[in-house]
């Protein structure tokens, strides 16, 4: 685990730990052999991934090539056509709903609410796995920093519905920071962001990996995954197609293959930091 | 971020009034607990036969106080066995309409889910005209409640697979479901009356129009136990709901167990439907309205709108009820008229706003 990229300022906001955590390096997610059908095509096939606790995992890949069904086997939500996941060594489908809930918190793409509850409300939801346990008695804290760390601590009291879509993404991601799970799974948490906000969004993953989390993104942008992930997992035609830290994953041969369309990979004049366009 | 420091920040962002100006659940419930009582005693006084409100109260408190004694015997018969079991039916009867519509919406994700726009009150009748029409009815008390749970079961059940799609309802895919199956039911209960009897028609005739003219302290014990029973176990589902408006998938990973919670809430509300429609025929839009004025004033946390739809519901049916039987007394509209008269333009407002948020639909 080596944080070749992520030695930029991260740790703006010290991440409570009010739950217990693994020794940084313990495998919390494993994914083996994982194949997933849907409707008779195959979507995912042979997929071995492992996450430990403290590294920052970003999966990217074109459209289409599975990034958002990998983490919908993750959390549960697709049945397997074959192969196994396990959440901190226990098989998923042996978990019950909310021993999962304490263990991953989910962040989909869909961030719609049916009524107008408060922002302060919904991040207040993300508590939900730990009511009625000790933990709860920390609901408070977590979910101010929760809010503080996405950003929206300003609009508490606004109902959801009434958010920009932007304003919405990031609201759903203090919901599952608040949940405070030793791993986080994220589709695309920084999509709708505009670029302020999703590096400032991205540090905050950063940091909880620092702190010893597990965090599993799916991001699109190439260059934001190269400079805040510990490994990249790059997806092609449903398979694995390399994983291993950014130095390694982006390159133009690579990235090339995986997008189908050359790739330009050029150092930052400052940093060196790997930026990814398409040749033009 | 601003520059000013988090806790300023939080401490200024709690103090500014939430978005509307709300009512705290706790105030609501309080006032909709007096509303209810206060409209009881007074559906209980208006009438044909006018009793005092003083009256009233020594009457029905005569069994802890003796204080109805010199109370005119008459007066006493009337409330007795004439208002008393017709509010009370009609308390119960709205409270489990006004429950079972927050439930559905809950579970749907829909604020225009309602027993009788989706088709539950239909599918429950339907149950109960077989049962008449069969003549099943003779058998004991509970076959109509049972007949008509039954039919509210199987309709909710294919409502549900048929409106969900990606664990979310559309709007127009729910209210063309309710369509489609309100026709299927009206059809069927078409085919009930057309094997039935002249007497059996004339019952059958009640349940279109819905009304509590038929109460008695018999109807009472059929609505009553399962309405309230409906109601507690509703209660359980509160914070379940709120997690719920996420959509299916989150709240599944917050450790919802989604698809024991759906068959939990499909059954409670056919139980608190069919309880309805069983004594009183179907009575539509009560379900709609009430959650959603109670969402208007306290906001949508289940644990406040679940028990506030309940009082709120009785409080409009009772009410509703008084209206039906005062307004061109001595004659009495069907009440089921009367609350799709004022229900249903509420639903076309709900709907053309519901439209305009979605930015209209294809």
């Amino acid at each position: 685990m080596t944080a070749v990229f992520a030695d930029r300022p991260v740790d703006d906001h010290p991440t409570p730990h009010r739950t217990p955590r693994r020794a940084a390096g313990t495998a919390l997610l494993a994914l083996r052999q994982v194949g997933v059908a849907r409707r008779d095509r195959t979507i995912l096939d042979d997929v071995t991934v492992e996450v430990a606790a403290g590294e920052l995992v970003a999966v990217v890949g074109a459209n289409g090539a599975g990034k958002s069904t990998l983490l919908h086997a993750v959390s549960g939500d697709l049945s397997l056509a074959s192969g196994t996941v396990e959440l901190d060594g226990a098989p998923l489908s042996s978990l019950r709903a909310v021993d999962a809930a304490r263990r991953r918190a989910v962040l989909t793409q869909d961030a719609t609410v049916a009524f107008p509850f408060s922002v302060r409300d919904v991040v207040l939801m993300g508590r939900a796995p730990w009511h009625g346990t000790d933990a709860a008695s920390a609901d408070d804290a977590m979910v101010d920093w929760a809010l503080e760390a996405a950003g929206v601590t300003e609009m508490v009291d606004r109902p959801v519905t009434q958010l920009s879509g932007g304003e919405r993404a990031r609201v759903m991601l203090a919901r599952t920071l608040a949940q405070d799970t030793p791993l986080l799974l994220l589709d695309e948490p920084v999509a709708a962001l505009d670029p302020h906000h999703a590096d400032r969004i991205l540090a905050v993953l950063a940091a909880r990996a620092r702190a010893g989390d597990a965090v599993v993104v799916v991001l699109h942008d190439l260059t934001a995954a190269a400079a805040w992930s510990d490994r990249i997992v790059l997806l092609a035609g449903g398979g694995v197609l390399a994983a291993g830290p950014p130095q390694e994953v982006m390159t133009a041969e690579l990235l090339g293959r995986a997008y189908g369309a050359p790739m330009e990979v050029v150092a930052h004049p400052r940093t060196g930091a790997p930026i990814v366009l398409p040749a033009r | 971020m601003t520059a000013a420091t988090p806790t300023a920040v939080e401490a200024t962002a709690r103090r500014l009034p939430r978005h509307r100006r709300q009512l705290s659940g706790r105030t609501l419930l309080t006032v909709l607990g007096l509303l209810c009582v206060a409209v009881a005693v007074a559906a209980i006084a208006a009438g044909a036969f006018e009793v005092g409100v003083g009256d009233v109260v020594r009457i029905l408190a005569d069994p802890f106080t003796g204080a109805a004694a010199d109370v005119d015997p008459i007066a006493r018969d009337v409330v007795l066995q004439i208002r008393l079991p017709r509010v009370l039916l009609g308390l119960v009867v709205g409270a489990g309409l006004g429950t079972a519509g927050a439930l559905l919406q809950g579970m749907f994700g829909n604020p225009l889910a309602e027993p009788s726009i989706i088709g539950v009150s239909a599918g429950s009748a339907v149950g109960g005209v077989f049962a008449i029409a069969l003549g099943a009815t003779a058998v004991g008390l509970w076959v109509l409640p049972a007949a008509a749970f039954a039919g509210g079961l199987v309709t909710t059940l294919v409502v549900y697979a048929g409106a969900r799609s990606g664990g979310r309802t559309e709007t127009v895919t729910l209210v063309l479901t309710g369509i489609a199956v309100n026709a299927i039911a009206g059809a069927l209960i078409g085919l009930a009356m057309f094997i039935s009897d002249d007497a059996e028609i004339r019952s059958i005739t009640f349940w279109s129009l819905g009304s509590v003219a038929s109460a008695s302290w018999r109807s009472l014990l059929i609505a009553g136990p399962l309405v309230l029973g409906g109601l507690v176990v509703a209660g359980r589902f509160a914070r379940p709901l709120d997690l719920l408006g996420l959509g299916e998938g989150p709240a599944g990973h917050l450790g919802v167990d989604v698809g024991r919670l759906r068959l939990q809430l499909i059954t409670v509300v056919a139980v608190l439907t069919a309880a309805g429609v069983a004594v009183s025929g179907i009575i539509a839009f009560v379900g709609l309205v009430v959650p959603h004025l109670v969402r208007l004033l306290a906001g949508p946390a289940h644990r406040t709108v679940l028990p506030a739809s309940a009082l709120g519901g009785a409080v409009v049916l009772t009410a509703g009820d008084m209206l039906a039987r005062t307004i061109a007394a001595p004659a009495e509209i069907p009440l089921g008229v009367l609350t799709a008269l004022l229900g249903a333009p509420v639903f076309l407002v709900l709907l053309r706003r519901t439209r305009r948020q979605q930015g209209g639909w294809a």
